[in-house]
């Protein structure tokens, strides 16, 4: 049998990381802990809340709940990655900026983690539960107001910037 | 949480074998509930055997016209895979209810239906719980049960299974395909998962060691027009307190096929058989699905603070029933 940790390589922010880590250690943990990527949050630590989300070869996903074993040779993305090489931020976080979509700040990354998630799967065509009969799949999904707070709805912000989320992620809708 | 083994499968074969060499092993897909019980100490599995990578992530169309999906699909994938939403919409709207964008991409398909219930009691160790610790009890038949079973339940437990998935597939007579040390075989959707009767503790009818490696969505239910409604405490992202998968097929002014399903007030999905009897043949009429239900739901026993599910569950699955007839008259 193996042993009770595990040697792990991934990318994490474009840069290969191996690591041995404790079979328990959970992505969040490991970003935070471990490399110092304190953008990912953690909230509740029961994929409950959103405040952790990263992207994991390229789609959103709450990182408290993925154990760090299993990621072997995956791709991460946390908030620290989004801004372009040149540090130009990500056009949903000029948008949140310019929208003040946030108060306390804590939900902020798994904000624009999520939403960096949900303009990927609705370009690629995915359904969510308020889209109509109607929408072709394998169509983009056009992305209103109502589709984007259902989309972002594995996010909470206690702060209740919710009005202003949409809109920021509204101006970025292609 | 307690420390395990970490086995990464690369084949079926693998995988079963190292469940069978590991006592107190568990099987690890996408782990969206596994890790968070086993972060709430409710499962302390000695060993993980990861199959979240087994090559078992594709959807193949069958030549009978049936479709079949493999065990490591992601929710999000399957939702929006384009024969399912075309040929099986019921089940792309369960889907698409459930859960989060997030925990979606995570989830597969045969992790899903192996989820827990989400009974407050079953995830407390401090409190009695017939399913997690057999004999200690169950806190939740006098306690808070609101979101609790009205059918089926027993003394033993009324917790009822979280999924909104397995509630679709058990209307659309969808088929488990399951792996192990005994060989192959195949069980009906709406039975795969169990009644709590005295052993509250199997949630399903799933054997030791046993893999699901498939589900089968069948020709029979291609194409006919089928709905999920789900009714919650919020608009989005919550379990159902009550939710309905209906298939319904209307041919020369009578029904020629209905399947209907219950989610969240039972132990399982309630696949309405009496509804159904009552139905086919029929001609379909809002007064004819109200008296479907209403025998369906003569079985009911609810709890203390339950009893709005059976008139909750009663409308929602008449007004599904109601909207599919208009669309096949029409």
């Amino acid at each position: 049998m193996t042993s009770r940790s595990s040697r792990t390589t991934l990318t994490v922010n474009g840069r290969e990381r191996t690591l041995t880590v404790d079979n328990r250690r959970v992505l969040l943990d490991l970003l935070r802990e471990d490399l110092d990527l304190t953008g990912a949050k953690k909230g509740c630590d029961h994929g409950q809340c959103g405040a952790c989300t990263v992207l994991v070869d390229g789609r959103r996903m709450n990182s408290c709940l993925l154990l760090a074993v299993a990621l072997e040779g995956s791709e991460v993305t946390t908030v620290e990655g989004l801004a372009g090489p040149d540090g130009e931020p990500h056009p949903l976080q000029r948008a949140f900026l310019e929208r003040d979509a946030f108060q306390c700040g804590y939900c902020t990354p798994g904000q624009l983690c999520s939403a960096v998630g949900v303009l990927a799967e609705a370009a690629a065509g995915h359904p969510s539960a308020v889209t109509g009969p109607e929408a072709e799949a394998g169509e983009p999904t056009p992305l209103g107001a109502a589709e984007i707070r259902e989309r972002m709805s594995g996010n909470l912000c206690r702060c209740g910037a919710y009005p202003r989320i949409v809109e920021a992620v509204e101006d970025v809708v292609p | 949480m307690k420390t395990f083994d970490y086995v990464r499968a690369r084949t079926v074969e693998e995988a079963t074998a190292a469940f069978a060499a590991a006592p107190g092993a568990r099987y690890l897909g996408g782990g969206t509930n596994l890790v968070d019980l086993m972060k709430l100490g409710v499962e302390r599995p000695t060993a993980l055997v990861d199959v979240s990578r087994l090559p078992l992530d594709t959807v193949d169309e069958l030549p009978d016209g049936s479709l079949r999906v493999g065990a490591t699909v992601r929710n999000s994938d399957l939702a929006a895979h384009p024969l399912v939403r075309e040929g099986w919409p019921a089940l792309s709207r369960a889907l698409l209810s459930g859960a989060s964008g997030q925990l979606r991409n995570a989830a597969t398909t045969g992790g899903n239906l192996l989820q827990r219930t989400r009974c407050p009691y079953f995830q407390d160790l401090s409190k009695p719980c017939n399913k997690r610790e057999p004999g200690s009890g169950c806190g939740a038949r006098e306690g808070v049960h609101r979101d609790h079973a009205v059918l089926g339940h027993s003394p033993h437990c009324v917790a009822t299974h979280p999924s909104d998935m397995a509630v679709a597939l058990a209307a659309l007579d969808a088929r488990v395909e399951l792996t192990g040390p005994a060989g192959d075989r195949v069980v009906a959707a709406d039975v795969f998962h169990r009644l709590p009767g005295d052993r509250p503790e199997l949630d399903t009818e799933i054997r030791p060691g046993e893999l699901i490696t498939a589900v089968v969505l069948p020709a029979a239910t291609r194409g006919l027009p089928s709905a999920y409604r789900k009714v919650r405490d919020r608009a989005s992202y919550a379990f159902a307190l009550a939710s309905a998968a209906v298939v319904l097929r209307v041919e020369g002014g009578v029904v020629a096929r209905v399947g209907i399903a219950l989610g969240g007030v039972a132990h399982r999905p309630w696949r309405a058989r009496r509804a159904e009897e009552a139905l086919t043949g029929a001609a379909p009429s809002r007064a004819a699905f109200e008296h479907a239900l209403d025998l369906e739901l003569s079985a009911a026993e609810p709890l203390r603070d339950n009893g709005y599910k059976v008139p909750l569950a009663r409308s929602l699955t008449v007004d599904v029933l109601t909207r599919l007839a208009a669309r096949s008259a029409g």
